[in-house]
C-alpha cells in the first residue's frame, strides 16, 4: 500500500500426497527411510517397465481440485516433460500438459490487513491442478572442491499435485493467506501434511509490478519466478525483496526493464541473505518437447464419480467457517481462528458449546485457556486431559471468577489432575453449593416480605436488599450466581 | 518442414548429446528424410477423425495403493557407475544452463 506501483504474484504450489506408495509403482512413499531403499525397476526408469497409476494419488487429486473449486476435465492424459537432471532417471518427468485433470477453480483467504483481527475475504482464482510425479533429491558437495553430487531416489516418483494460481495475490500477506488456506485445507482433507520442512510442500513465486502511468496504461516488469522458497515467511519476504527490486531496475531503464522485452527468468532466493539470485533464463515450453506419454492410458472421469468424490470430502475450511458463524453466533474472525486449529479442535468445541448452549462462551474459553495451554505444554488435543464435558463443567462452573482466578483454577486443573472443586479449593476459592444458595436466597426472600411485595409492585430497587442480605450471609458467594437465583426465585413468587 | 544446422544443434544440446560439426551435417539429412517421411501423413484426409491421445482402446487402468517390496539398496545401486555410500554419485552440475528444479 502507498507504493506507486502494483505487485502481480501466482504462486504455484507442489504437495506430495498421503499415498503408502509411489505414483506408478508399488515402492513405499515415505520421507526419511535411508537412501536409495525405496526404488525399483520402474521408478528407476529400467528400460522395459511399465508405469500404472495409483488409484488413491488420483482420488486424492481429485478431492484437493474440488475443494479449490476447480472444473474436473471428464478426459485426462499425461505427457513426457523432457529433461536431463541426474534425480531423474528417465530423462523425463510423466506430467500432465495440455489436458490436466482439473481447471479454472478458485480458493477464497483472508486478507484482512490484520489477520488476528478480523476476516476479509479475497478470493483467489485457481488456473489448474494436475497430477505428476517428482523426482529425486540431489545433495552437492558443499566443500568447494567440487566432488561428486549424491542422488537419493527414494522420492522419484512419488506422487505431486501441483497447483497453479493466477496472479491475483497482490502483497506478500495474501501470498501468505493463500498459502495457509491450501495447506489447512489439503490437511483437513488428507490430502497431504504439507510439511515444508519436509518438502511435502514446496512453493514457487511468479512476481512482477505493475507501474500505472499517467496516460492510464501499465507498464509491466519481466516476470521472474522465484524458487528454494522453504517457508511462508521466506515467501513473503521474498516477494517484498523482488517488488522493491523490479520498483528499481524499472526507475533506472523504464523503457527496457518491461515484460516484452526481456526473458522470463528463475531466481533463487537466498533465505539467510534475504535477497533472490537470478539463476537462469527459463526455458521455453516447446524446449521441454512435450509428448503424450505412451505408456500410460488416458483417464476418463464420470459425472457420477465426481460426486461420489465430492461427497466423500466433508466440510471445508470456508464451509466450516460460515456454519460456525451462523450456527454459534460467532465472529468470522474466531470462526476462522477455531477452523484453522483443525477438525479435532472444532469437534471439541461443538462439544463444549453443546454442553453449554453457548458457543461465545466455549470460543472465548478456548482461545484464553485452552490454545495457549496445548502450546505450553506441547501437546496435541488428544493428549488433553480435560474431556469436552469436563471443560464445558469448567467454563459453567468459573463463569463468575474474576479472569485470574479462573486461570489460575484451570492451570490447577491442569497440573495437578484434579476435579473443578478440589482445584478451586487448591486456588483457595470458596466452593458454594448452588442448591445451598438457592436455600439461602429462599430464606432470605422469607424473612423479608415486604422487599418481595415491593419489587413485584414495581420497584426493581427492592431486590438489592434482599440480594444484599444474601450476600451478607455467605461471603465470597459468586454475585451473578446469587442473582440468577434471586431473579428465578422471585418469578416464582 | 526442413531442419536447420542450428535446430539440429540445440535438439543435440538438449539431449545432452554431443555431436561434431561434420555429423550434424549428416543428422540433419537424415533427421529431414524422417520428416519428410512422416509427412506423408499429412495428405490423409483426417476430416471427421477425433484426435486421438493413445492407440489403445484402454482407459483407467488403475492399481490399488498397496506396497510391493523394493530393490535392496545393493541392487538398486548395481548398475551406477559411481557411488557415495548407499547414493548414487554424478559428477557435480556446474552449467549454468542447467535447470535447478522443474
Ligand atoms: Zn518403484
Amino acid at each position: 500500500m502507498g507504493e506507486p506501483y502494483k505487485i502481480v504474484v501466482g504462486l504455484e504450489v507442489h504437495v506430495q500426497l498421503l499415498t503408502k506408495t509411489k505414483l506408478f509403482c508399488g515402492c513405499l512413499n515415505q520421507f526419511g527411510l535411508p537412501p536409495n531403499s525405496a526404488t525399483c525397476p520402474v521408478c528407476l526408469g529400467m528400460p522395459g517397465t511399465l508405469p500404472v497409476m495409483n488409484r488413491k494419488a488420483f482420488e486424492l487429486s481429485l478431492r484437493a481440485a474440488l475443494a479449490l473449486n476447480c472444473q474436473i476435465a471428464g478426459f485426462t492424459k499425461w505427457d513426457r516433460k523432457n529433461y536431463y537432471y541426474p534425480d531423474l532417471p528417465k530423462n523425463f518427468q510423466t506430467s500432465q500438459y495440455d489436458l490436466p485433470f482439473s481447471h479454472d477453480g478458485f480458493l477464497e483467504v483472508n486478507v484482512h490487513p490484520d489477520p488476528k483481527k478480523g476476516f476479509t475475504p479475497k478470493t483467489v482464482r485457481i488456473i489448474r491442478a494436475h497430477l505428476e510425479e517428482d523426482a529425486g533429491k540431489s545433495m552437492h558437495d558443499d566443500s568447494g572442491r567440487g566432488g561428486d553430487s549424491k542422488v537419493d531416489l527414494n522420492r522419484t516418483g512419488t506422487p505431486l499435485l501441483e497447483i497453479v494460481s493466477h496472479p491475483d495475490i497482490e502483497t506478500p500477506e495474501e501470498a501468505i493467506a493463500y498459502l495457509e488456506e491450501v495447506r489447512l485445507m489439503l490437511r483437513e482433507l488428507g490430502v497431504s501434511d504439507c510439511e515444508m520442512q519436509e518438502g511435502s510442500l514446496r512453493c514457487d513465486a511468479n512476481v512482477n509490478i505493475h507501474v500505472p502511468q499517467s496516460d492510464g496504461s501499465v507498464h509491466a516488469t519481466p516476470l521472474v519466478e522465484i524458487k528454494n522458497l522453504n517457508s511462508f515467511r521466506s515467501v513473503g519476504r521474498a516477494i517484498s525483496y523482488e517488488a522493491k527490486r523490479h520498483a528499481e531496475e524499472y526507475a533506472r531503464d523504464p523503457e527496457n526493464f518491461r515484460i516484452e522485452h526481456r526473458l522470463k527468468t528463475t531466481a533463487g532466493w537466498d533465505d539467510p541473505k534475504g535477497v533472490t539470485v537470478v539463476q537462469r533464463h527459463k526455458e521455453a515450453a516447446a524446449d521441454y518437447r512435450y509428448f503424450p506419454e505412451p505408456d500410460l492410458v488416458p483417464v476418463i472421469v464420470s459425472k457420477d464419480e465426481v460426486e461420489r468424490v465430492r461427497a466423500a470430502m466433508g466440510e471445508l475450511p470456508s464451509q466450516q467457517r460460515t456454519r460456525l458463524a451462523t450456527q454459534y453466533g460467532l465472529t468470522a474472525y474466531d470462526a476462522e481462528v477455531l477452523t484453522a486449529k483443525g477438525r479435532p479442535m472444532v469437534a471439541y468445541f461443538e462439544e463444549v458449546a453443546g454442553i453449554l448452549k453457548d458457543g461465545k462462551a466455549a470460543a472465548n474459553r478456548l482461545s484464553d485457556l485452552v490454545y495457549p495451554a496445548l502450546t505450553d505444554r506441547r501437546e496435541e488435543l488428544a493428549e488433553f486431559p480435560l474431556t469436552p464435558a469436563a471443560f464445558a463443567a469448567f467454563v459453567g462452573g468459573t463463569a463468575a471468577l474474576p479472569k485470574q482466578d479462573r486461570g489460575e483454577v484451570f492451570k490447577a486443573m491442569l497440573d495437578k489432575g484434579v476435579t473443578l472443586d478440589a482445584a478451586k479449593a487448591l486456588v483457595g476459592i470458596q466452593v458454594f453449593d448452588e442448591s445451598a444458595l438457592r436455600t439461602a436466597v429462599q430464606a432470605a426472600m422469607a424473612a423479608n416480605p415486604r422487599a418481595v411485595a415491593d419489587f413485584k409492585g414495581g420497584k426493581d430497587a427492592a431486590k438489592m436488599a434482599i440480594l444484599g442480605g444474601v450476600m451478607k450471609a455467605n461471603k465470597g458467594a459468586p454475585n451473578d450466581v446469587v442473582r440468577r437465583l434471586l431473579d428465578e426465585e422471585l418469578a416464582k413468587a | 518442414m526442413s531442419l536447420e544446422l542450428a535446430d539440429v544443434r540445440k535438439v543435440a544440446k538438449l539431449s545432452r548429446l554431443e555431436v561434431s560439426d561434420a555429423d550434424l551435417t549428416t543428422m540433419a539429412a537424415q533427421l529431414n528424410r524422417i520428416l519428410d517421411y512422416v509427412d506423408a501423413l499429412q495428405e490423409v484426409n483426417t476430416d471427421g477423425v477425433e484426435p486421438l491421445a493413445h492407440p489403445l482402446p484402454l482407459q483407467n487402468v488403475f492399481r490399488d495403493d498397496v506396497p510391493t517390496p523394493s530393490l535392496s539398496v545393493a541392487e538398486a545401486l548395481a548398475n551406477a557407475p559411481s557411488r557415495q555410500g548407499s547414493h548414487f554419485g554424478v559428477p557435480a552440475v556446474f552449467d549454468s544452463d542447467e535447470p535447478v528444479s522443474h
